[in-house]
């Protein structure tokens, strides 16, 4: 007799779908998270689509921050593309929309625990049986059939597992973000900055949180961050560009802009979220694909237990489901995003005066990605399959 | 050669976890240790921190040879 049915790691949304998904199929579930808080520190942009996040949960104004209908990309030069969006966007209040969703999921029947940092696996006979963890300065032990890792960039209880879950360097934006207060942006438009200046193979981003206030972030390439560091690079523009805004908040964090892992379970446990690279690697977004994936993975979970089978080959339906929802889209995206990082500076100007001269009603994202194409031909192909979803 | 912590800098976000490719990096709400017996010194945790946090002992490198 195990303790627990599923023991989830993590109390992201990622970590929060799957405990719900779980104990919705009857599981015995307790979700254990590092922090003393769900839902803070807040190491995210906050931007998310209206339609992905509809999929999973109704929108709240008690976590909405703003509502975006409008986007401008500034190329290098300074040439400004503005276009509307077919899909409004939220920019949310993670902090309070991470604790609905593990709300919901205590609501489900499941058990959360916050202090819990999890630091060993249970092994026996190579299937992981459970976690240790600690809590309070006391070691403590849980047992369970499946353990789901939704541990985030760091991705470490996966590798207690044995499965290879460290980025590459180039697979890794390292991330910087400052919450400022007393400035003056549209609070409709979500704003983006490229090239080499602002940001070396990456975007820097301004995300309206209403009340004169923006998240400001920037998101490097790993490569880069050898001659460069984005809390530097942050507090450079805002001198240049907002000299009057107070930094109400500041948080650094790690994008792992990879291909999902190959193996995203192994005896006795799965992956999701971040910890499974399922951010979008072209946008760096890993909200709603953390959530999708959680619930796939809380989904089967669930399933194996109903069906007292705990095999990885029970648990194929997982990688299964992710694949059929997300997995081909997501490859199509990291190849763009290969071929993104190769445009240079003249190009993406080249581009921008381009597009600058179509009316911007007239402008739509698949637009941009097509006129990006031109300078990358082998991208046209990608693009066209990741708007057109086969 | 030895990668170290810059005191009391360090936010904690687990982006130089995330790429250590040994897992020589422990990481806990507030506190963070490098484990020296399994660090290969390959020094790409110090080039990801955002905040440039880590830095690699390379006086007491010069010092042994």
């Amino acid at each position: 007799m195990t303790d627990y049915d599923v023991i989830v790691v993590g109390g992201g949304p990622a970590g929060s779908m799957a405990a719900e998904a779980a104990a919705k199929q009857g599981a015995k579930t307790i979700l254990l998270e590092k922090d003393r808080d769900i839902g803070y520190p807040v190491r995210c942009g906050e931007g998310v689509g209206a339609t992905g996040l509809r999929k999973f949960i109704e929108p709240d104004p008690g976590w909405i921050a703003t509502t975006i209908s409008k986007v401008r990309m500034r190329s290098p030069d300074n040439t400004q593309v503005n276009f509307g969006m077919d899909d409004a966007g939220y920019v949310l209040h993670r902090r309070l929309f991470d604790y609905a969703l593990a709300n919901r999921a205590s609501q489900a029947g499941a058990e959360i625990q916050t202090r819990a940092y999890v630091d060993g696996l249970i092994l026996e006979d190579e299937y992981v049986r459970g976690v240790k963890y600690q809590y309070m300065g006391e070691t403590r032990k849980l047992t369970a059939n499946i353990v789901i890792a939704a541990d985030g960039v760091e991705s470490r209880v996966g590798r207690m597992a044995g499965l290879r879950t460290a980025s590459k360097l180039k697979d890794m934006d390292s991330g910087y973000q400052a919450t400022v207060g007393n400035i003056d942006v549209d609070q409709e438009m979500i704003d983006f900055y490229v090239g080499d200046n602002w940001a070396p193979g990456g975007y820097l981003w301004i995300f309206p949180k209403g009340d004169g206030m923006a998240n400001i972030g920037l998101g490097i390439n790993g490569i880069y961050g050898k001659d460069h560091n984005p809390h530097d690079m942050i507090h450079a523009f805002l001198r240049q560009y907002f000299p009057t805004a107070s930094v109400l908040t500041s948080v650094c964090g790690g994008i792992p802009l990879g291909k999902t892992l190959k193996k995203i379970t192994a005896k006795g446990i799965m992956l999701t979220g971040d910890a499974a690279h399922m951010v979008n690697p072209v946008t760096g977004g890993g909200i709603i694909t953390g959530m999708e994936g959680g619930q796939i993975a809380g989904d089967v979970a669930g399933q194996c237990i109903q069906a007292g089978d705990y095999s990885e080959q029970a648990m194929k339906a997982y990688p299964e489901r992710w694949h059929k929802a997300e997995g081909k889209n997501h490859e199509a995206l990291y190849r763009i995003a290969q071929g993104i990082a190769e445009i240079t500076d003249d190009q993406l100007n080249k581009i921008a005066h381009r597009l600058v001269k179509t009316p911007s009603e007239n402008l739509s994202l698949l637009k941009i990605f097509t006129a990006v194409a031109r300078e990358k031909p082998k991208m046209l192909l990608d693009v066209t399959r990741a708007f057109a979803g086969f | 050669m030895m990668i170290l912590v810059k005191d009391n800098r360090c936010d904690f976000c687990g982006t130089c976890v995330g790429v250590c490719p040994v897992d020589a990096i422990e990481l806990r709400e507030a506190d963070i240790s490098i484990i020296h017996d399994t660090c290969i010194d390959c020094d790409i945790c110090i080039w990801v921190c955002p905040i440039d946090v880590l830095s690699s002992d390379a006086k007491e490198e010069v010092k042994h040879d």
